[in-house]
């Protein structure tokens, strides 16, 4: 390893009593592409946002260079050469690439100056990194894998020498992602360096030099890539071995329990987002429903969960129609067997101001087991949500607690008890380990293969591929509102993600 | 890296905290009074004197925090429900229409205790439908209901004008008020309970109100926290997405809930209107109905807190009348800004000091805070 492009010596910072980070000691050498990985909270966000200057530390010193380094604001951090791309892009929609990449750097009072100047450079940048954007089209028509391409362009416009990524594969194919891994790869062959942070492993074995883990504010390990496995990663951020693959027997596929027929739904501008969808979902099986977020998987979930009004189409829920066109109500689909972990935990899934045992009923409150007359039985409810806490291992073992308190995992199983406790016919999850650590991926997972092999038939939705197609025994791919593919388990990834990308949709079209 | 504000314990932060936040406004209001060239500590030894010193301060204090419980459990019924009633105000001015017609029909024939639950049922009902037409063009047609209560408070207080000063006005009479009830409207006084620990009163209006609105409040806790209904308007307030998930119709949670408050804001009416003037005369709610959003934040939207905050902002009422009238240069419009203060200071400003509190209790001690706990460890 070269000189040491970043050195972090001793770096303490605390959130009230939360020890975000402790004692961190960490060096990536120049001209390296550095992974970081960690399990959610483990300190990772916390510690590059120290380095890039939003956060400072309570104690510690940052070396740039070998030089000891102030980093108040993240001005700072740029004038030393650092760049962050962070997960949720911070680009204006509706201003151009090149408006954009100006915004906050702009050389002079008059636009049209510093554009010129930038075009120029931008130009120079692009060519180098073969970084290819149209420097005047407008970010909201661009796809996300270049939206992303303009903010790695930002910081190198800035000069940024060392480049940070925020979880940058998460809104990307997968034929995204690896042309974001080539372009990563040219910029270390220019010379700059690379810190990555992910929770994906075999992103870190694909392309990293070398990889720390942290787990729990603290630096556990670091690795170099090429002497370590996935294996031996998992086992150092969880802390214990771990079960990456889930492991499951054959599907005893029984009779139809849903069937959806010529499903079409708009979102609330009047978009269709689903578009004239067919599938069957029988007992004792999971279909998995692959594709990058936004090609109407949301609204898929919605409408079949009665959510959001459907515009045409049909579904049958144990050979009955519902009528997800006019009066279906998600209160009605539960009562007929159909439960619905959603995807958006925060806000729908779950009341976070409320307590543990409060969104333990939520969608259920009208059960006459928790309500005496017009009251609460409250009783029975805090009885019920100690049971699941137990059952499900949710930690804190605490059911007056606020539902904010605990982690996403724990929230996750929130739900999940909740809904898989009602002993439903037909369990719809979306995204059931966003947001979730290792630990209790592997908990989730086994839990919805053993719904599978209860005899109910499960629907799950998720943009982690790996996710799908580990649990699927069938799998949809979506793109655009249409389901373009259905492959088996077997199915590679390189396959799905041609799919996913719409390729093979597109070919069909021409 | 979760959330950067620890948990307080709870009698920090319902007890603390506020006290902080009062005693900072009062030391503003303090500059603000040297500003007149008076001495601050003396208006303060005054307020508070004047409002708690003697039992007719004690019974008048009482008397003005009646009028707030109502109005502050009415905003935060709706608030509950994540609706922001500024219809308090019109609400309980139209009930009085509800009072009068009820106490001007059976007051000569009819016992207090019977003319009484007449009356608090028609308040409730006639601030109720006041409430339900904003509910109903906020959950049907998306009208919104600040906007649609704020109209309310106008066309309430234009009908009731209109009234005052015609049909419901005595022929002969000059002023714009109802004929003074007879003994069959007048409630009882709760004078004498402050005169049982000793203190003696001349004559103040605290009267039987006062423990239907202690009865209300103990109402609204069960109803919030307790019934269905409660759990169904904080589901709906704090994620109407989540309400929607749980099959919690938008309609059927709006329109109950505001009419629960507009029935809790008719109810303050029964205090002034049945309980001091014995007539129902113009403009007799003078701001209650405000001073309840005030009320019920100061009370973070809990009962106990808005019989608190209530009692408070009595004491103010009180204290500042006899502030005004021991310094002249302390005019009414000083009383409104050291309210204004407490407002500012206690209700928009309330999370000022919080952080440093927070910082101070976890340097302490980390498991005051509860940080322990909530460190869940994956699983």
């Amino acid at each position: 390893m070269a000189q040491a492009a970043i050195e972090l010596i001793g770096i303490n910072k605390s959130f009230g009593a939360v020890r975000a980070n402790r004692d961190i000691n960490l060096e990536i050498g120049r001209g390296t592409i550095h992974g970081i990985v960690g399990e959610n909270g483990a300190g990772k966000s916390t510690l590059m946002s120290i380095l890039y200057g939003f956060y400072q530390a309570d104690s510690g010193e940052i070396r740039v260079g070998g030089q000891p380094a102030s980093i108040k604001t993240p001005n700072d951090a740029i004038a030393l050469g650092i760049g962050m791309v962070h997960q949720h892009f911070m680009l204006v929609d509706n201003f151009t690439v090149l408006e954009n990449v100006i915004l906050g750097a702009e050389s002079d009072a008059l636009l049209k100056k510093s554009i010129a100047k930038a075009r120029s450079e931008l130009e120079r940048l692009e060519r180098e990194y073969g970084l290819e954007v149209d420097p005047d089209a407008i970010i909201e028509e661009l796809p996300v894998g270049l939206q992303q391409r303009v903010e790695i362009l930002k910081a190198l416009y800035r000069g940024a020498e060392i480049l940070i990524l925020d979880e940058p594969t998460g809104v990307l194919t997968p034929a995204e992602a690896d042309h974001l891994f080539r372009i990563l790869g040219q910029l270390k062959d220019q010379g700059k360096t690379v810190v990555l942070i992910t929770h994906k492993l075999r992103e870190i074995m694909a392309i990293t030099d070398t990889v720390s883990v942290m787990r729990q504010g603290t630096m556990v390990a670091t690795r170099e890539t090429a002497k370590t496995t996935v294996e031996e990663l998992a086992e150092l951020m969880v802390g214990r071995r771990v079960l990456l693959r889930v492991e499951k027997g054959e599907a005893a596929a029984g009779g139809v329990k849903l069937a959806v027929k010529n499903l079409t739904v708009k979102d609330t501008r009047g978009v269709t987002m689903v578009d004239d969808i067919s599938f069957d979902i029988r007992a004792g099986e999971i279909v998995g429903i692959a594709g990058v977020a936004g090609n109407g998987q949301s609204e898929l979930l919605e409408a079949i969960s009665g959510i959001r009004r459907a515009v045409s189409g049909s579904v049958m829920l144990d050979g009955k129609p519902i009528d997800l066109t006019g009066a279906a109500d998600p209160g009605e689909l539960r009562d007929r067997g159909l439960a619905h972990v959603p995807e958006d935990r925060h806000h729908v899934g779950l009341v976070l101001a409320f307590e543990e045992n409060e969104n333990s009923i939520l969608g259920y409150h009208d059960d006459p087991r928790y309500l005496r007359g017009p009251f609460l039985n409250i009783d029975a409810i805090r009885n019920d949500a100690r049971d699941r806490i137990a059952k499900y291992d949710i930690r804190p073992a605490d059911c007056r607690l606020k539902t904010a308190n605990f982690s996403g995992g724990n929230q996750q199983k929130i739900v999940l008890a909740r809904e898989m406790e009602q002993d439903p016919g037909v369990l719809i999850v979306g995204q059931p380990t966003r947001g979730v650590d290792v630990g209790a991926i592997e908990f989730i997972h086994k839990r919805l293969i053993a719904m599978r092999d209860q005899g109910k038939a499960v629907l799950v939705v998720s943009v982690e591929l790996d996710e799908i197609r580990s649990l699927s025994d069938r799998i949809l791919v979506m793109f655009a509102g249409r389901i373009v593919g259905e492959r088996g388990p077997e199915a590679t990834e390189g396959e799905l993600g041609l799919l996913m990308a719409g390729i093979e949709h597109q070919e069909a079209a021409l | 890296m979760s959330t950067p504000y620890a948990k307080l314990p709870a009698w920090a932060d319902y007890g603390l905290i506020p006290l902080i936040n009062l005693f900072v406004a009062f030391v503003v209001a303090g500059f603000v009074v040297l500003l007149v060239g008076e001495n601050p500590l003396r208006a303060a030894v005054i307020l508070v004197e004047g409002a708690f010193g003697k039992g007719t301060g004690i019974a008048f204090t009482l008397f003005y925090a009646t009028t707030f419980i109502f109005t502050g459990l009415s905003v935060a019924v709706a608030a509950h429900c994540g609706l922001f009633n500024i219809g308090t105000e019109g609400q309980a001015y139209i009930a009085g229409l509800g009072i009068a017609i009820v106490c001007l029909s059976f007051d000569s024939t009819l016992p207090w205790w019977l003319t009484f639950p007449l009356a608090i049922i028609a308040a409730a009902a006639v601030g109720a439908l006041w409430a339900l037409i904003p509910a109903y063009l906020q959950a049907k047609r998306g009208s919104h209901i600040v906007i649609t209560t704020i109209m309310f408070n106008f066309i309430a207080a234009s009908i009731m004008v209109y009234l005052l000063v015609g049909p419901l006005k005595p022929a002969a009479s000059q002023a714009p008020q109802t004929r003074n009830f007879l003994a069959g409207a007048e409630l009882p006084k709760l004078n004498w309970i402050i005169e049982l620990f000793g203190a003696k009163i001349r004559s103040a209006p605290l009267n039987v109100t006062f423990l239907l609105a202690l009865v209300m409040a103990f109402l609204v806790w069960l109803l919030i926290w307790r019934t269905k209904l409660g759990y169904e308007m904080r589901t709906y307030g704090h994620s109407p997405k989540a309400a929607r998930y749980a099959g919690i119709s938008e309609t059927r949670i709006i329109i109950p809930a505001m009419m629960i408050s507009g029935g809790l804001a008719g109810m303050m009416a029964l205090n002034p209107v049945m309980g001091d003037q014995h007539n129902v005369a113009i403009d007799f709610v003078s701001g209650a109905g405000f001073v309840g959003i005030a009320v019920a934040l100061m009370g973070r939207l809990h009962p106990v807190g808005i019989v608190l905050a209530a009692i408070l902002f009595g004491m103010l009422y009180q204290g500042g009348a006899e502030l005004a009238f021991e310094m002249p240069a302390i005019s009414r419009d000083m009383i409104v800004i050291i309210q204004g203060l407490v407002i500012l200071f206690a209700g928009a400003l309330e999370h000022m000091f919080r952080p440093y509190i927070q910082a101070l209790f976890a340097s302490f001690s980390p498991r005051s805070v509860g940080m322990e706990a909530v460190k869940g460890k994956g699983a």
